[in-house]
């Protein structure tokens, strides 16, 4: 099986992260820069694939130079090889342009199963594999906490507030997964040295067909007006419980009307 | 006024939910709210009383075993035809799984903007965002199209505004480009009658500190005397004490009740990236350092097995 999993860099989500002043955008310069943990269980979920029933695992990213560092680490957990869509003119492009030049380096790849994460960290929009899937004319199996395969066919248990939906369609699909779907494996050493050597092919917005005027902040279908950072909460009370803590807790809850 | 369209979020056991009422407060900023419902046959008729009594003054049902059968595709097509027919001022939605997913299809449909997990919406369409962990607060706007946007449950109090709808019903014709993906069984798993965990008002979450499953009875306790949703942090989750739907975090659901009260969670980023948006946080820990009490507008240093049931105990004795 042909399989695609799409990989995002991000602020690292542990730490303080800002949006810049002059244009609005996320502040890649001055943070940590990691893989999106959820995608860290695509990478996981493509891989177990691949080991049962063979294939090859291609990561496609899209995201400025830095984001080499990120590929590297990931194709370090065993992927074969990644694509990666770099242009200046893609900085500040939007969730619906974002899907546009996914959707048209996909379509070179010829994936069977196009794996991803449920959400950025960042951005926590969970909506690209649906714009992808929409655009591709495949089948999106979204949410899922267990994808299985057999043959052509790809059953998933999504997750929901009432409990799970059983979804099932035939490959092409895109799938996307959630953290309780495995446990992703830490790259061992034999595979970090392995993927300093495998390929990353760079393809640049010419070599898809997409103009520049339709990505970036020329092409962006929303715009962040104004930033602002949100006041930190302060602390209240703390009181140590010396017998009475629960009473104490009471008397709080009494004062703020909550019983 | 122009209309504004609300894609009602429902279950069958609870009816409407509270964040489709939220929609139809904030629609009427921007014009007259008409509420759609996508879903299997007579799923409107139930709803209506109830969006008639927030202010929808059309309901538009768009009802067939087609769209209930296959994953979010169809509801998507109903919509995008919809909107091109009606031309609203612009479209709702619930910022949740479906809700984002459909807006994200009707985005491409439209080739239109999209934003999601907005807390506020102005009448000229300017949108509010919480970002970055809660940190961070976003003014933003669609420049393409019209204002697509999901709304964050517990946003805003939603304020009954009688009206009676009038109910048009919608043709459904679902194409063989949306029935790739079929669904083959629900299965609920969620027992009780507590309050969906991203809606409830009170949210009482538990971590390590509680430290089996069994002793979860303890957080459920609290949290069914105050008629609110359990939740558990991701450290608990990943110990396997808490069903994972419950996860309050960063990788998990984000909620913003009235009261959130904390017992044995230590407050790492990843946890308060969850729930920082809350009005009144309570923490109660051993360890007097943990980060939670930063945030915390009352906390109790002490053991939650000691202070948890005294809690219990004193709320029952002031009935």
């Amino acid at each position: 099986m042909n399989i695609v999993v799409l990989v995002k860099q991000v602020p690292d989500s542990g730490a303080d992260r800002n949006l810049r002043t002059d244009d609005n955008t996320v502040d890649r310069g001055s943070a940590n820069n990691v893989i999106n943990e959820m995608d860290e269980y695509a990478i996981e979920e493509a891989l177990k694939i691949k080991e049962a029933h063979g294939g090859e695992v291609t990561l496609l990213t899209m995201g400025p130079d830095q984001a080499t560092e990120s590929i590297r680490k990931a194709l370090s957990m065993g992927p074969d090889k990644a694509v990666h869509v770099l242009d200046d003119a893609l900085a500040g492009s939007c969730a619906v342009t974002t899907a546009k030049v996914l959707s048209a380096a996909l379509g070179q790849l010829n994936a069977d199963l196009v794996l991803c994460g449920a959400e950025s960290t960042d951005g926590r929009v969970q909506v690209l594999p649906h714009m992808i899937a929409e655009r591709l004319g495949v089948a999106a199996l979204t949410g899922a906490r267990k994808l299985t395969v057999d043959g052509g066919t790809l059953t998933i248990e999504r997750q929901t507030e009432e409990g799970y939906e059983v979804i099932t369609a035939e490959t092409p699909a895109v799938v996307s997964v959630w953290d309780t779907i495995n446990e992703p494996r830490y790259p061992s050493f034999k595979g970090i040295m392995a993927a300093k050597k495998k390929p990353v092919q760079t393809l640049p917005l010419a070599d898809l067909g997409v103009a520049p005027a339709e990505v970036g902040h020329a092409g962006a279908t929303s715009a962040v007006l104004e930033h602002s950072k949100r006041p930190p909460r302060s602390s209240g009370t703390k009181v140590t419980d010396e017998g009475a803590g629960g009473t104490q807790l009471v008397e709080f809850l009494a004062t703020e009307k909550f019983v | 006024m122009s209309e504004v369209l609300v894609v009602v979020e429902a279950t069958q056991e609870f009816g409407v939910k509270k964040v489709t009422l939220e929609m139809l407060t904030l629609a009427r900023g921007l014009g007259t709210p008409s509420a759609v419902v996508l879903g299997g046959p007579g799923a409107a008729e139930a709803l209506s009383a109830k969006l008639g009594e927030y202010g929808a003054a059309k309901i538009y049902a768009a009802e067939s075993a087609e769209i209930d059968g296959y994953l979010v595709a169809p509801k998507a097509t109903v919509l995008a035809e919809l909107v091109t027919r009606v031309q609203p001022a612009a479209v709702l939605l619930a910022s949740a799984q479906e809700g984002k997913e459909i807006a994200a299809r009707l985005a491409v449909k439209l080739d239109n903007g999209i934003l999601t997990d907005v807390v506020g919406l102005d009448a000229d369409g300017t949108a509010t965002q919480v970002v970055f962990a809660g940190s961070t607060i976003v003014k933003s706007k669609v420049t393409r199209g019209l204002p697509l946007v999901t709304v964050r449950p517990n946003s805003v109090t939603p304020e009954p505004a009688a009206a009676t709808p009038a109910v048009e019903q919608l043709t459904v014709s679902v194409p063989a480009a949306d029935k790739l993906a079929r669904v083959v069984n629900r299965v609920a798993e969620q027992k009780g009658s507590r309050p969906e965990l991203t809606e409830a008002s009170v949210v009482v979450s538990g971590g390590r500190g509680v430290g089996t499953a069994d002793n979860f009875k303890l957080v459920e306790e609290l949290a069914d005397l105050l008629g609110g949703a359990v939740g558990a942090s991701r450290a608990a989750v990943d110990s396997g004490y808490y069903p994972h739907q419950f996860q309050v975090g960063q990788t998990g659901k984000t909620v913003s009740p009235q009261l959130y009260i904390a017992l044995g969670i230590s407050g790492a980023i990843q946890h308060r990236a969850g729930m920082q948006t809350s009005k009144t946080i309570i923490a109660v820990n051993k360890d007097g350092e943990a980060p939670i009490f930063e945030l915390a507008d009352f906390g109790v240093v002490g053991d939650l097995f000691k202070v948890v049931p005294q809690t219990a105990e004193e709320i029952r004795k002031r009935r």
